[in-house]
């Protein structure tokens, strides 16, 4: 008994580590692109974004989950898809009453939630086919290791563009701000920079 | 006359100033998975400009003739999400009927347009801009679709060129790519003070 408990908490583990490294969806799987490049321009709405991200994902996943058995195959990325909806909405109406100002500067990219790659690859990979507490496990392990990677590539665009990181000035005062970085350009270029790291690591480890 | 300078105004500025993928990153995953090949990616494009042409102008009658002003303003995204999954439904079995070559070389793509953020990113802008004309609607959700069939073309272009450059063995593939988008962006930006 003893030893079956160890290996299902075994797999627990597995699945949490999985999203934040050896799968990691932004680096490893390249999924949810848009977000990570739209609102990484500063930490703090990369943050409210990884934050919201693991509220749908946990919320969809636990839906599906538990509705997996009465699917009908060529109907489930239309149920996918509005559960997510759902959530979404409501992740959006809490952010307008609360966080006015953050709503604001997000913008569109809330709503686009609904169609971020990895909430609906992690439905269809996972959710559809395991039990309610490893896809709940999967998910969490997914959104944190999502928000790390926002948070990584926000840190190093905001140091950047504007010499402070969460609004808090860090460099010394001859640093000239890279205006460049908080624009798409910069997005895209430290994104393929990164990635391009992520590759090297992994292959001096393999 | 002033409502065609409008259009073509609006066109102009959706295609090259505000183009989706360049400017708010939206189509960022078909943008990068299917921009291998040239013919593959203009047949994506043109999928992808027919879907948004419908959609667009369809979110913009229900959020305009049902939703607005009424409680039911919470289920828009609901709503958006469904009309764009039967738009792609359409197309798919359009496709399927009358181009069975081309749906084959689509294979898992051609479904994926649901998630295509562009798509609903754009239904989502026109709300948030406050077009409040269908004519303008419909022309901006058509120039959307060629803004990305142009971006995505543009790409592949460079894409099938870079199969022959001497790449870092590190950066091959999606690294690449991206520093690419990222260079055309900047010359994109070339385009901005153009209108106003």
């Amino acid at each position: 008994m003893a030893n079956n408990s160890d290996t299902t908490a075994g797999i627990y583990k597995v699945t949490l580590l999985a999203g934040l490294w050896r799968e990691n969806p932004v680096f490893r799987l390249l999924l949810g692109m848009c977000p990570t490049l739209a609102v990484t321009a500063a930490v703090k709405p990369a943050l409210t974004m990884g934050l919201s991200v693991i509220f749908v994902l946990v919320c969809s996943n636990i839906v599906v989950s538990l509705m997996r058995n009465l699917l009908k195959p060529h109907l489930r990325i239309l149920m996918f898809t509005l559960t997510i909806a759902t959530f979404v909405t409501i992740a959006d109406l809490f952010l307008r009453a609360f966080q006015p100002v953050m709503s604001e500067t997000l913008g569109p990219y809330v709503p686009l939630i609904i169609v971020n790659c990895i909430i609906i690859c992690r439905a269809e990979a996972c959710a559809s086919k395991n039990t309610l507490v490893v896809s709940i496990i999967d998910a969490v392990g997914m959104g944190v290791g999502f928000t790390l990677t926002l948070c990584v590539l926000a840190s190093i665009r905001e140091l950047l563009s504007t010499g402070m990181i969460f609004e808090a000035k860090v460099m010394p005062d001859w640093f000239v701000p890279w205006a460049a970085m908080s624009m798409p350009v910069g997005a895209f270029i430290t994104l393929g920079l990164l990635l391009g790291l992520v590759n090297k690591l992994t292959k001096g480890k393999s | 006359m002033s409502t065609l300078n409008t259009l073509l105004l609006g066109f102009i500025s959706i295609v090259l100033i505000n183009n989706l993928v360049f400017t708010k990153f939206l189509g960022i995953c078909p943008y990068l998975g299917v921009s291998g090949r040239i013919d593959m990616a203009f047949g994506m494009g043109m999928a992808v400009t027919f879907v948004v042409t419908l959609s667009g102008t369809l979110t913009w009658l229900i959020d305009h003739l049902i939703l607005m002003g009424t409680p039911l303003e919470v289920t828009r995204y609901v709503c958006f999400i469904l009309v764009i999954a039967g738009a792609v439904q359409l197309v798919e079995m359009y496709v399927r009927k009358f181009f069975p070559s081309l749906y084959d070389s689509f294979g898992i793509f051609l479904p994926l347009i649901t998630t295509n953020c562009a798509i609903l990113g754009l239904c989502l802008f026109i709300n948030l801009w406050g077009i409040d004309n269908l004519l303008e609607a419909v022309v901006l959700s058509f120039g959307a679709g060629i803004g990305f069939t142009m971006a995505i073309c543009i790409m592949a272009g460079i894409r099938e060129n870079l199969k022959m450059a001497d790449v870092p063995e590190n950066l091959k593939g999606a690294p690449i790519t991206l520093i690419t988008a990222g260079l055309l962006t900047l010359a994109f930006m070339g385009f901005a003070g153009m209108i106003r």
